[in-house]
């Protein structure tokens, strides 16, 4: 009897196998949830994540990121490289080679003609495009042939595939948005919420900041897929309400986001419906050390400025004690449980370019204060807080609102106050801090303080533009309203003429070595920055689904095509 | 009562233009900006073209008047059009949304159903528990009904709805699994088993909406109910012999609702505004959640036109219920 059960339960899984990649819309529905909600599919428009990743679900690159970031084809056949004569010898150009026989959900044809209008779409300059960087550098776009694109630099790029790749930097169709050029790009509304795309999936109904309809596109390249029928992205609510719609109560199939404490995730997991997915990005919440003088004393114009070095933090050991006294295992466990791993560098990844940095993570407390000693701060009227030249050493310690980030600063704190520094903490509302208002005191590059915490990561895997933001010229300051990206005003000649070299290295390798190199200057030898947490996309999904990767380097519905339902 | 509401609603024309700009002006100068949204891998000249592309870099005066002449005669235009099939805007710029690039009233046109239906229906389910429980607790007044009432009016007045409504959300829809938590749009009745699916999502937002409702409605028809019943004239109604339910049903009733449709009437824009914590529990996409989202990333001409329309609702909701009371109380006239 049991063996006959058995065999009758393998020839039905046998008989289903390949029933369960088949069929085009065999799976029914996929119920997705963005608990912010989608604005707009058109990510040119909105740099917001939700955004970018609703419309990867309809628009696609001409070559996306895999789960461990390495570019695949989408719209093109093959990655250009040196190697096979897609890349030019003197890296001024490179030229993609088009999948052949794809069409848009029309039906018409995709061409050249719509890779170059893209092109043109984002660089007008009146069209307040949302990914201009990633067209940066570009001279011209040209169509070799109806299926084959030249992209030409106006400079050597080591680095030439950010132009068209990843889901930041979709085809859009000429036809339709032809007249959507420059000023018009926000009056399109109805090209921008219902866009025309080569996806599995397109757009049937849209209603704004609530939820989005697709069905299947008929004319995807791959006949046998998408697997579902029709797919719903609904939005509203938050991380906590949205992860228990997918663990608890399984009203959907997909949550995006969860970023919930390790308390609830424990509480979520217990509802049986669903599983918690990861991945490891560049992500980093870091606190960041300010090298100048960001006392109130001083005149406005000259606080947080190169004119003034900051007078504690000038001192390299005490930036190391102030690294060392932190405890990076508990600040995860308490803040982020599976969606954080502690981490000791400014880029945590792809590992090629990730330094083997870790010296950071355990805490050591006495080693810190003998640090602070030997710097010559020490604690003389028994107060608990140190001094120096009859100075105190009490810092300010500002991050936006947020209840993570306020339980960091308390973590923090306590040990800073342990190695006997006097911490006061400061609290500014996100939309403030992260506004870039010239005229607010309170923006994080204006740095009225003398340490601040935030998260901040790269777009894509090459961390060229990232490095870049702690040049000597980035430096924020009045006569740039305040808008550079080296928020520490950090500037060593060595650092730029290090970064020089990664304008002509190529190959991973090269590069990631000299990355590396770059980022231990910024961290273990300056500890300019104190990186703490690497922080991990960390979304829902339900068990009935199945195909699914977890991608933290393009979109997080990148593959959705081959997403289905377990059989 | 002609000429007393042409001259109210002539009155309205500055008092509204004063409330657009102090609405304008005040939601400009809060802190905040529509780029503190976007990651930071987007480099500080992108930003800039991407202010610029909004018009969010031009001097507050000059947007405000381009919103006034966008609110006053673009949309109106496009409503036209929109109702006769004319062509009367030309293309003319309409306000739209810096965060989703969308008109504000295509936006609101969107959203109206939804914080209708349930608002609506919880303002009416609301007033329905509220009028019995007011008169029979003010006619028994001190009974253990009364008590009763008063104590179930003072915790749904002071329990807040973001506390009964997560409540009902754990027990109902998490623990027994009986109601959905999300709030599904797309969902239209056209049988019945649809039907039962939109009872089914509207009953715990509604359930919170109406007991908050009814909790005030309740405490106004009680009072009024009360001092209606030490009237002279149901003393004589009650010389005259009439039964005790046509004392309370016809002669104090009519009497003692004149407050209280007044009381309803200037409730009524809220039910146009939508309930922002209850829309947000109940992921129900309304009027109220376009208005925290937009809050949430700077989106000012969304936040300018939504709260100016609550405005125009409640000035005109005032002139209606001074109309209705003229109307209902034939003591009072303004002529």
């Amino acid at each position: 009897m049991k063996m006959k059960t058995l065999l009758l339960g393998a020839a039905a899984a046998f008989a289903l196998a390949p029933a369960a990649h088949a069929e085009r819309g065999a799976d029914g529905e996929l119920k997705i949830l963005y608990y912010q909600a989608v604005s707009t599919l058109n990510a040119y428009l909105s740099s917001g994540t939700k955004d970018v990743e609703a419309g990867s679900l309809v628009l696609e690159p001409l070559a996306a990121f895999d789960q461990d970031g390495k570019l695949v084809p989408r719209l093109a056949s093959e990655i250009p490289t040196v190697e096979n004569g897609g890349v030019a010898a003197d890296l001024t150009s490179i030229t993609w080679k088009l999948n052949p026989g794809v069409k848009w959900s029309d039906g018409s044809d995709f061409t050249a003609e719509d890779v170059i209008f893209t092109w043109q779409y984002c660089t007008d300059p009146n069209g307040g495009c949302a990914q201009g960087a990633k067209y940066e550098g570009v001279k011209s776009v040209e169509a070799v042939d109806p299926l084959t694109v030249k992209v030409t630099f106006d400079a050597p790029k080591p680095y030439p595939y950010q132009p068209f790749t990843g889901a930041t930097a979709p085809i859009l169709q000429k036809a339709q948005f032809a007249n959507c050029l420059g000023t018009a790009a926000a009056t399109c509304t109805e090209q921008n919420s219902k866009p025309i795309g080569t996806g599995p999936y397109m757009v049937t109904d849209f209603k704004v900041n609530d939820v989005i309809t697709l069905d299947a596109n008929p004319n995807y390249r791959d006949p046998a897929k998408p697997a579902f029928a029709k797919v719903t992205v609904k939005g509203g609510g938050d991380a906590l309400a949205a992860a228990s719609a997918v663990m608890e109560t399984g009203e959907f199939d997909y949550a995006w986001n969860t970023q919930i404490n390790p308390e609830q995730q424990a509480q979520m997991e217990a509802g049986g419906k669903g599983t918690f997915v990861n991945a490891f990005g560049t992500l980093v919440e870091r606190i960041e050390i300010n090298m100048t003088d960001p006392s109130p004393a001083l005149p406005e114009g000259e606080r947080s400025t190169i004119k003034h070095p900051h007078p504690i933090f000038s001192d390299a050991k005490v930036r190391q004690a102030l690294s060392m006294a932190i405890d990076r295992n508990v600040l995860v466990e308490v803040g982020y449980g599976k969606a954080g791993r502690p981490t000791c560098n400014l880029v945590p990844a792809p590992a090629y370019q990730a330094s083997d940095n870790t010296a950071c993570l355990t805490q050591d407390i006495e080693g810190a204060k003998k640090l602070l000693e030997e710097a010559g701060w020490v604690d003389t009227d028994g107060d608990g807080i140190r001094e120096k030249d009859g100075k105190k050493f009490s810092i300010l310690y500002q991050t936006s609102v947020n209840a993570v980030r306020q339980d960091f600063q308390a973590l923090v704190k306590g040990w800073w106050n342990e190695i006997g520094i006097e911490v006061e903490l400061k609290s500014i509302d996100p939309g403030v801090y992260f506004g870039g208002d010239a005229a607010s005191p309170d923006t994080f590059q204006k740095f009225y303080a003398d340490v601040e915490m935030y998260a901040n990561n790269f777009d894509g895997t090459d961390a060229e533009p990232y490095m870049a933001q702690y040049l000597c010229d980035k430096i924020p300051g009045p006569e740039n309203q305040w808008q550079g990206e080296n928020i520490n005003r950090f500037c060593d000649p060595a650092y730029d003429a290090l970064f020089k070299t990664l304008a002509t290295a190529t190959g991973d390798e090269a590069r990631g070595t000299i990355v590396k190199q770059l980022n231990d200057m910024l961290t273990k030898d300056t500890n300019t920055i104190l990186p703490l947490v690497d922080r991990g996309r960390f979304s829902a999904k339900a068990n009935t689904l199945d195909g699914f990767i977890m991608n933290s380097w393009d979109s997080e519905l990148w593959n959705v095509a081959d997403w289905h339902r377990v059989k | 009562m002609l000429t007393f509401t042409l001259r109210r609603l002539l009155l309205a024309i500055p008092t509204l233009l004063l409330i657009s700009a102090v609405i304008f002006f005040m939601v400009d100068f809060a802190p905040g900006s529509p780029m503190a949204d976007i990651p930071l891998t987007v480099p500080p000249e992108v930003r800039a073209k991407m202010m610029a592309a909004m018009g969010a870099d031009q001097p507050v005066h000059i947007r405000y008047v381009l919103w006034l002449k966008q609110f006053f005669w673009n949309e109106p235009l496009y409503g036209i059009d929109a109702l006769f099939g004319t062509d009367f805007a030309q293309g003319a710029q309409r306000i739209i949304s810096w965060q989703s690039k969308v008109p504000v009233f295509q936006l609101i046109g969107e959203r109206l159903p939804q914080t209708l239906t349930v608002v609506g229906t919880a303002y009416a389910l609301g007033i329905l528990i509220a009028l019995p429980i007011g008169i029979w607790s003010a006619y028994r007044q001190y009974s253990w009904f009364d008590l009763a009432g008063t104590f179930f009016s003072t915790m749904g007045f002071s329990v807040p709805t973001f506390f009964t409504g997560n409540l009902l959300i754990l027990i109902f829809a998490v623990k027994l699994g009986w109601f959905p938590t999300i709030y599904d749009t797309n969902l239209s009745i056209t049988d019945w088993d649809s039907f039962y699916k939109m009872v089914m999502q509207m009953a715990l937002p509604v359930t919170v909406l109406a007991l908050f409702n009814a909790a005030e409605i309740s405490r106004y028809t009680r009072a009024s109910v009360l001092e209606n019943l030490g009237q002279d004239y149901v003393r004589t109604a009650r010389a005259k012999g009439m039964p005790e339910r046509t004392v309370l049903l016809k002669h104090v009733l009519r009497n003692s609702l004149i407050p209280v449709v007044t009381i309803i009437a200037l409730g009524l824009p809220t039910v146009f505004g939508g309930a922002i914590v209850t829309e947000q529990i109940f992921k129900i996409n309304g009027i109220g959640a376009a208005l925290i989202g937009a809050i949430h990333v700077s989106d000012l001409p969304v936040i300018q036109t939504i709260t100016f329309i609550f405005a125009v609702l409640i000035v005109l909701f005032n002139l209606i219920a001074d109309i209705l009371y003229g109307i209902l109380d034939p003591r009072i006239r303004y002529d």
